[in-house]
């Protein structure tokens, strides 16, 4: 039995998706829940952990086969470390895959419906205010993937 | 007396060194042209003849051997991103002393069909996908190398998930297949020792035999293994010493040869100064690169290539104080007889063949060793680090004939020291400069598996320290 496969109702591979703190950011204890939880959940987590740039996104999600990225910024530059994400992934041949942001991506206390159009805007699918249950993002995943589980 | 032979089967030459097993010295040494093409033996037996010469009649306590003969053992590697599984698999192939003739990263095309058959390679290490992630393209680059010409191996280490389909593809293909465990089972995760032993597995049970070194094989005590493994074993015990005697601790090794420049490190390569941090994968302990273009005969005109491309040859003339129509002629000189020497009636080309020695040096040093790059964030400025920091490595070793036959070694290995010229590279800041002066680096790694403390002790009393 191979120990990549994990059996699951429609006995499909395990859906990787790769996880991380986008730019000069080191607030590693949200990168950890995250991970628990999505590992929890059934994903293969490649987990790029704090002070991951988006070329080490791009090529973690390459090599990993990954359906999603899941990006996490907390110091406020999140807008200029995602910019140019999804370009970079077409360009990369990652076209059509999962971009999720979340956590405090902006600097101060901006209407998020705002912050949301804006990353929305930069080929971001979903994006996360702050203190979100991950569990909500793991819903969407699922719905996303179209799993069962 | 009692002696170890430890033979080398070069390109060109065929050396042999004695060693008595009493005293742990280097008593003889013989040379003779190789004659891989009729009988290799016959060239052997000519390189033996002068240590007979030298010390009469001897009981032979052991002969072990290396070759880089027939071409070495050429390969070629292919993986999917340049900086992961394309890198991992590199270094596996380097480690295990191959000559790496290219790297490939993303899909094959066709037309690197063509450039593969002419590479001619006797193994290609195929990899790409983390284990459970891309299969695509390792599949898509199988379907290629079986479209390849040409007897050679092929060495599967990527995504497990995709091995037996990779095999099958490759079979189909009429090729010879070989399974091992992923290059980068994990994101980031390098594992090149299982790839490094298949490829010693294939070098030694069949390579040899296809480069017609059998019969020297069974006049051996020790399966023949390939020269730059022997050096790279050799650097292994240099730095790590045993358990009798300390080592030199971190320390890196060049061997400038007609056809590559070898660079060996031994050291942990991790960040020295505060605020830096590593980007891409943590390179290993003991790592070697191996530069296809930089070699002083063979491959003599790739590294004038290099030159010429970087700003017509401008810098490099006027450094060493010579005209371009010079050095085109001592390329041509080379390019005619690879057994040439700068001396006699050539003495005038001297300079221009230590200028390339150095060339070789800098940009080979500089292909190795990590290099850093200033990130400014709002913590304030951070260096990533990308590869090897080398910059605390004490010792740094020269060997080959073009380094150790020059006039001024040192002129050519201080470009192994770090320079503002390259300002973020992390080649050794303030090293000892040792030569291996007798040549004997790759017997000595052929001993160190039957006396490493003799070898040890040879390494360490012959190498001169020259700055």
């Amino acid at each position: 039995m191979d120990a990549n496969v994990i059996v699951n109702d429609e006995n499909q591979e395990k859906i990787s998706i790769v996880l991380g703190v986008i730019g000069a950011d080191v607030h590693a204890v949200g990168n950890k829940i995250l991970n628990y939880v999505f590992t929890k959940a059934g994903f293969n987590v490649v987990n790029l952990g704090v002070m991951a740039s988006q070329q080490e996104f791009v090529e973690a999600a390459v090599e990993a086969d990954a359906k999603a990225i899941v990006v996490s910024s907390l110091y406020g530059h999140g807008e200029i470390d995602c910019k140019g994400l999804r370009e970079k992934c077409d360009e990369a041949g990652l076209a059509g895959i999962k971009l999720y942001a979340g956590g405090n991506l902006v600097v101060g206390k901006q209407d998020f419906t705002q912050v949301e159009k804006t990353f929305k805007d930069m080929g971001f699918d979903r994006v996360y205010p702050p203190g979100s249950d991950p569990q909500i993002n793991v819903g969407h995943m699922r719905e996303d993937f179209g799993l069962m589980i | 007396m009692k002696i170890y032979l430890l033979t080398d089967f070069g390109s060109t030459y065929t050396k042999v060194t004695a060693i008595d097993v009493e005293y742990g010295t280097i008593v003889a040494f013989g040379k003779a042209f190789t004659t891989i093409e009729d009988d290799v033996t016959i060239g052997y037996n000519n390189a033996l003849s002068q240590i007979y010469q030298q010390l009469g009649q001897f009981v032979l306590a052991a002969s072990l051997a290396c070759s880089s003969a027939a071409g070495g053992l050429k390969m070629v590697s292919s993986g999917l991103v340049p900086d992961l599984t394309a890198k991992a698999s590199r270094l596996a192939a380097a480690s295990a002393g191959a000559k790496v003739m290219k790297t490939y990263s993303y899909e094959l095309t066709e037309f690197e069909i063509e450039e593969i058959e002419a590479i001619n390679p006797d193994i290609v290490l195929l990899s790409g996908g983390i284990d459970g992630g891309n299969k695509a393209v390792i599949l898509h680059n199988a379907s290629i190398i079986a479209k390849v010409a040409g007897e050679f191996f092929v060495i599967v280490a990527g995504n497990r998930s995709a091995a037996t389909q990779a095999r099958e593809i490759l079979e189909a293909g009429g090729k010879k297949v070989v399974v091992c465990e992923n290059v980068m089972p994990a994101f980031g995760k390098l594992n090149i020792m299982p790839a490094k032993a298949a490829i010693r597995d294939l070098f030694i049970a069949n390579i040899i035999t296809a480069k017609g070194l059998d019969k020297a094989a069974a006049m051996m005590d020790m399966e023949i293994i390939p020269t730059p493994l022997a050096v790279f074993e050799a650097c292994e015990l240099l730095s790590n010493g045993t358990k009798a005697e300390k080592g030199l601790g971190e320390l890196m090794a060049y061997d400038l040869g007609g056809a590559t420049t070898d660079v060996y490190s031994m050291a942990d390569g991790m960040p020295k100064v505060p605020n830096s941090f590593i980007s891409g994968i943590n390179e290993p302990f003991a790592k070697r690169s191996v530069e296809g273009d930089l070699g002083m005969r063979y491959s003599l005109t790739a590294m004038y290539d290099l030159i010429v491309e970087e700003d017509g040859g401008a810098s490099f003339c006027t450094a060493g104080g010579f005209a371009m129509g010079a050095v085109q002629s001592w390329l041509e000189i080379c390019r005619n007889d690879p057994s040439v020497m700068p001396h006699n009636e050539y003495a005038k080309y001297a300079d221009i063949d230590a200028s390339f020695a150095a060339y070789a040096i800098r940009v080979g040093a500089s292909r190795h060793v990590g290099r850093t790059q200033k990130i400014y964030t709002p913590n304030g400025e951070m260096l990533s680090q990308e590869g090897k920091d080398l910059t605390q490595v004490r010792y740094v070793i020269g060997s080959g004939g073009a380094v150790i036959n020059a006039q001024n070694p040192l002129n050519i290995m201080k470009e192994a020291i770090y320079s503002p010229r390259d300002l973020n590279d992390l080649k050794p800041l303030a090293p000892k400069i040792l030569l291996d002066e007798r040549n004997c680096l790759a017997a000595m790694g052929l001993l160190a598996r039957r006396e490493p403390d003799m070898a040890l002790r040879i390494m360490k009393d012959s190498f001169v320290e020259i700055g």
